[in-house]
């Protein structure tokens, strides 16, 4: 279990993924753009659960709500959640063939888009009802080569004297 | 190297179950929630994340800062001297109405003066430039590069060249987000500018859309009409134009018409907008001389 790991190239992944959800993009494609910092986030989780965890989540989810200007908690909520089912099931997950990841994905970022619609509904701002779902598609259908690349990355980052 | 060991500090929170702690989040999340929705309480601590999280702006908006750069620095010759003579042209008309104004702004106080009511003077502006970050996608909001620093402040109006454009949300010290009127937790107070009918436009969520849902069936609009700022409310100052009347839906058994406008200003393409910043605290008396002058058209129109 004890995979030594670069924390860095970690951190850079996370602040490019971040990066990218604020991009600007033309307005057509805008609702298209994948949530590519939960996704970065999912993956960790299931590769690295002891240095990436519930804190991470929460602390990236209160980021992304400042810079999307949503309500201060928002995504923390939903990420911290997501994050414990992925921790709590992440040896299953780590070890499924690449298209059930790839459908656990999809369970995982729809579970974030409901919860956020669910805070919104109660916060009593527009929800833009299935607005969100064009999103959860593209991040699952980009989950194989965001996966393929992230694992480069970890190969990278792993520290000459792992034993793994 | 201590900092690729697994091994960790102690510390309760590590030391909690995992589902107490996912508990324990949530109910934070919550909190803050909860604290965040009554706008005031964390403008504090969200303003210091901003600037914390300016950085991150700036790298995603450097490059396209660049690119506009290069853009104008690689101008040719021929593009810059058409483009010198159309501001030219451009200057020379607005010069010309600014001499009217001039001549009408006299006459408005001197008018003023007889009715004993305060005049209105002229706002001061800041311009900023639109910082290139997206936000939601389901909101329509801005960030400007002028924050509480340049004196920016929530509530601040935001125009552009050609109208209203909406009003600083939010105070983020080096930069400050902005929500469009067309933003679906949007309205405006407005009139009609033929005939001061008043009414408020709301934000529909799409650039291109206000909605007018408060004329009744026999209200005097029509598709053209300018709908400029009425000034109550005290958040816009009267007078500058927001949307034009696109599109007038009667529905039979419905007692309200349902109006499309467009806004004036060009929500999806401008890059600097007008911040207005109101003169020497004029805020006691303006709602009190708006009541008095407005109060008689609103009979009318009832």
């Amino acid at each position: 279990m004890a995979r030594p790991l670069r924390i860095w190239p970690v951190l850079v992944t996370f602040v490019a993924a971040i990066a990218i959800g604020i991009t600007p993009l033309p307005e057509s494609v805008q609702l298209l753009r994948p949530p590519l910092a939960a996704m970065v986030l999912i993956y960790w989780v299931l590769m690295w659960p002891e240095r990436i965890g519930l804190l991470t989540a929460f602390a990236l989810g209160i980021v992304i709500d400042i810079l999307h200007g949503q309500l201060l908690g928002q995504n923390a909520l939903a990420l911290s959640v997501v994050t414990y089912i992925t921790l709590r099931f992440h040896l299953q997950i780590r070890i499924f063939p690449l298209w059930q990841m790839t459908m656990t994905v999809l369970a995982l970022l729809t579970m974030i888009a409901s919860l956020q619609f669910v805070v919104e509904g109660i916060g009593g701002f527009g929800t833009m009802g299935l607005g969100r779902w064009p999103q959860v598609i593209v991040g699952t259908v980009l989950w194989p080569p965001v996966m393929a690349l992230l694992d480069r990355v970890r190969q990278q980052s792993e520290t000459p004297s792992s034993t793994f | 190297m201590a900092l690729n060991t697994v091994d960790r500090e102690p510390g309760y929170f590590r030391d909690a179950s995992p589902g107490l702690q996912v508990l324990l989040l949530c109910i934070v999340a919550i909190i803050l929630m909860v604290l965040d929705h009554r706008n005031e309480y964390l403008s504090g601590v969200r303003k210091s994340l901003s600037v914390l999280l300016y950085p991150v702006e700036l790298m995603v908006s450097a490059p396209f800062d660049l690119s506009r750069a290069v853009a104008d620095s690689v101008a040719t010759r021929g593009e810059l001297q058409a483009q010198n003579t159309r501001l030219r042209e451009q200057a020379l008309v607005r010069d010309a109405r600014l001499q009217r104004m001039a001549a009408l702004e006299g006459e408005n106080a001197r008018l003023r003066a007889l009715l004993d009511s305060t005049a209105k003077v002229g706002e001061d502006m800041l311009i900023a430039e639109i910082v290139s970050v997206d936000m939601n996608p389901f909101r329509n909001l801005i960030v400007v590069n002028r924050g509480g620093q340049d004196g920016v402040f929530v509530g601040q109006p935001v125009i552009d060249a050609d109208g209203v454009v909406g009003q600083i949300t939010r105070d983020r010290h080096y930069t400050a987000e902005a929500m469009l009127i067309t933003d679906v937790d949007h309205a405006i107070p407005v009139e009609i500018a033929r005939n001061r009918l008043r009414t408020i436009a709301v934000g529909s969520g799409e650039l291109d859309r206000l909605n007018l849902p408060f004329l009744p069936g026999n209200a005097d609009v029509e598709e053209g009409d300018l709908l400029i700022t009425s000034g109550l409310g005290g958040k816009f100052p009267p007078g500058y134009p927001v949307a034009t009347v696109r599109e007038i839906r009667s529905v039979t058994g419905q007692p309200f018409l349902d109006i499309d406008a467009t806004p004036v200003a060009a929500l999806n393409r401008m890059r600097e907008v007008l911040l207005i910043k109101p003169q020497d605290d004029p805020a006691p008396a303006e709602p009190a001389t708006n009541d008095a002058s407005d109060s008689e058209p609103a009979e009318e129109a009832a």
